[in-house]
């Protein structure tokens, strides 16, 4: 594909990739140590094998820039900038976390960085992504917002909806498909007619690629052009980024233990390990070093460490709060 | 700001009900006072508050045509562009996702469906995502929305262009419900629902937009959750809902003229339920009577019935009657239709009943077989 070959990407941002990736993996790895036991009582939909796609297209994005997320979002509010131990807290049902403990693994927020929620129906964030989209154009402004979904939500009928009317708008829109090829347990072949997700976005006339998504600079070229396109006015892009997530599609365990799917199909995506590979072409081509990698873990390490630190020494909620903010109060004078 | 006034229990302006144009004229007109309908309240208001707030914009499936929503949205498309009265496919959902997200990223819109019949292609959105965002968020991201839906009566519309579901929303945590009978009413819910800051669900009926009454021209507000006395009486209390109101004040003239003192309250808010004005009157009259434009089954008279047994049982002299659509899908006859949508007729009988109720045996069985009916 033209638009992957060779990427003119200043250094600091490949770096800036490589630590992203670094720290979405380590932060999913964290969560896997200590769920164990117990106490973390969130499900949890982790994003490792994945990291490539919100790396890719969150290192283009301004902080007033909107993005729409599912119920694996961990990965997307990290590349975001939103802060591990606001996500850490909550996940622990802490008042100090991001949702004041109301929301959990599932529905993250962060206003101040573009996070406005998250919603874990299926295909739900898609639209909210185009209203998103659609107030940036009425308001007169050069944002964007993304909506990252999976090939489940391609399936909906909301999906099909959004990109109708994103498209007769031509809204500062970018549809980000993380094609993993199953919806919780079915499989793509079970559910679609064919495997080219890309392919539907001619059917609304906008440009669809198709991506490998586990090639971090080719995700970093393709979303920098959809980007351009939204802030130009020129409408909205989908991207199906093909990808795998190494855990099942709940909780810390691999699933092919219980049947869900086959071992060698995991050990085949585990060999093109998007972190693995990002790491080798960075040495590879003398912009970072063995040791150097190292080192950017553990101060990783360090900061998660501190995190969830932190996270868990929060408080829970009051009892009162169970009945806070079901309804939004006014502060207006009218 | 007229709302103060609504304490008073002596019928004001603002909350008279006039059925036509004649009977405001005959009234209310002739000391001056202003008289559109309920279809140019609703439009009025949508226009005062699109002037003053650039955030609010109103899309659906033909805002923009010339029928204009029954005429509620007549000529705001000439008046604010298409980008502010902006026409829709028909995607009930995915149209109703891209209002909250607009919404949640600080626009206010107001989404119009034609026919209450069309929102269940939206309870998704507006039940696992409108109603759920503030509390799911921890209150960091609220959802400014209002949507406009009307509810179909006559002509043969049957079962999918007449349905009023306004008790589904009622359930939902997050979701406010307002229902005006009156144009007074429908301006002031209009803006008190684009002012409050939380999804409301509109619910308009087809049958009162023609109806005529008091409506100051500036803007004013009517909070979600205050109801309003139609008319003091001593004996009993209906509660009747939105084109009920004028059912029930119908019912009142006729048995005014038998002795029996009718007090009917409005609640125009379903959620929040201005409960306290409930019990109070029912506390007055100790029998209760909850008239509503829709099904009985699992309605908002039942939670009204169960509320007042909650908190004032002990001032209950009869059992609690509802007069509803009985539980069976809209259908098309005329004959079948008259059948279906009770009247004032049904609701004098109602009371009757309940006023009666251990004054003889016979009336006393009378009326647990018509609480079986």
């Amino acid at each position: 594909m033209p638009v992957c070959a060779e990427p003119e990407i200043p250094v600091s941002i490949q770096i800036e990739l490589l630590r992203l990736m670094l720290l979405m993996r380590r932060f999913e790895e964290k969560i896997i140590e200590v769920y164990p036991a117990q106490d973390m009582k969130t499900p949890v939909h982790l994003y490792i094998g994945e990291e490539a796609i919100a790396a890719g297209v969150c290192v283009h994005l301004r902080r007033d820039d909107v993005i729409f997320s599912t119920h694996r979002s961990h990965g997307h509010c990290l590349a975001k900038g939103m802060s591990p131990q606001a996500l850490l807290a909550e996940f622990y049902g802490r008042v100090t976390g991001c949702c004041k403990g109301k929301g959990g693994s599932m529905h993250p927020v962060d206003p101040d960085n573009g996070i406005l929620g998250t919603s874990a129906i299926v295909g739900g964030g898609i639209a909210l992504a185009v209203g998103a989209a659609l107030a940036a154009k009425m308001k007169k402004t050069d944002s964007l917002a993304v909506t990252f979904f999976g090939d489940g939500a391609t399936d909906e009928g909301i999906f099909h909806e959004s990109l109708n009317f994103a498209s007769l708008k031509k809204l500062p829109v970018i549809f980000v498909c993380e094609n993993n090829f199953y919806a919780t347990n079915s499989p793509q072949r079970a559910r679609q007619p064919h495997d080219n997700i890309a392919k539907r976005a001619a059917g609304y006339a906008i440009p669809g690629f198709q991506i490998d998504g586990n090639d971090v600079l080719g995700i970093y070229n393709l979303a920098k052009i959809a980007c351009r396109r939204a802030r130009y006015g020129l409408g909205p892009t989908l991207v199906e980024c093909r990808t795998y997530r190494w855990k099942g599609h709940v909780g810390p365990d691999c699933d092919y233990e219980k049947g869900c799917r086959p071992k060698d199909e995991l050990e085949d995506w585990m060999e093109k390990c998007p972190v693995k590979a990002y790491s080798e072409y960075l040495i590879a081509n003398d912009l970072v070093d063995a040791a150097e990698i190292k080192k950017l873990t553990s101060l990783i390490d360090r900061e998660l460490d501190e995190a969830l630190k932190s996270a868990q020494a929060g408080a829970y909620p009051e009892l009162a709060d169970l009945y806070r903010d079901v309804y939004y109060e006014s502060t207006a004078v009218n | 700001m007229h709302e103060g006034h609504e304490e008073k229990k002596k019928a004001m302006p603002w909350t008279k009900v006039c059925i036509d144009k004649n009977e405001f004229e005959a009234g209310l007109g002739r000391e001056g006072l202003r008289g559109i309908s309920y279809r140019e309240a609703i439009r009025e208001a949508q226009r005062q508050m699109m002037e003053k707030d650039e955030r609010v914009f109103i899309l659906g499936e033909g805002v923009d045509d010339p029928g204009g929503i029954f005429g509620t949205t007549s000529g705001l498309g000439e008046r604010f562009g298409q980008e502010r009265v902006m026409d829709v496919a028909i995607a009930e959902n995915g149209i109703t996702g891209v209002a909250i997200g607009a919404a949640m990223a600080g626009m206010k819109p107001v989404f119009v469906h034609m026919r209450m019949d069309f929102l269940p292609m939206c309870m998704d959105q507006i039940f696992n995502h409108a109603a759920k965002w503030y509390y799911m968020t921890g209150g960091a991201v609220n959802v400014p929305i209002v949507i406009r839906s009307i509810i179909g009566r006559g002509w043969g519309s049957a079962a999918q262009h007449s349905q009023a579901l306004h008790a589904l929303f009622t359930h939902i945590p997050g979701l406010k419900v307002a229902i005006p009978s009156t144009p007074y009413d429908a301006k002031g819910l209009l803006i008190g629902a684009l002012e409050d800051g939380n999804p409301v669900m509109f619910v308009e009926h087809r049958w009162v937009y023609d109806y005529v009454g008091y409506v100051p021209e500036e803007i004013y507000k009517i909070p979600l959750g205050k109801g309003v006395i139609r008319k003091p009486g001593r004996d009993i209390t209906i509660v009747a809902i939105s084109q009920m109101v004028y059912e029930a004040m119908k019912a009142a003239k006729v048995l005014a003229a038998e002795g029996i003192d009718v007090e009917v309250i409005d609640p125009r808010s379903l959620k929040p339920l201005d409960e306290e004005l409930i019990f109070e009157s029912v506390k007055k009259t100790g029998h209760l009577l909850i008239a509503d434009v829709a099904c009985k089954t699992g309605g908002v008279g039942a939670e009204i019935a169960c509320r007042v047994c909650e908190s004032v049982l002990e001032y209950l002299k009869a059992p609690v009657a509802r007069v509803n659509f009985p539980d069976v899908p809209t259908p098309c006859s005329p004959v079948l239709e008259e059948a279906f949508y009770p009247s004032s007729t049904d609701i004098i009988n109602s009371i009757k009943r309940v006023i009666n109720h251990g004054r003889s045996k016979e009336s006393t069985s009378q009326h647990y077989y018509a609480c079986a009916q």
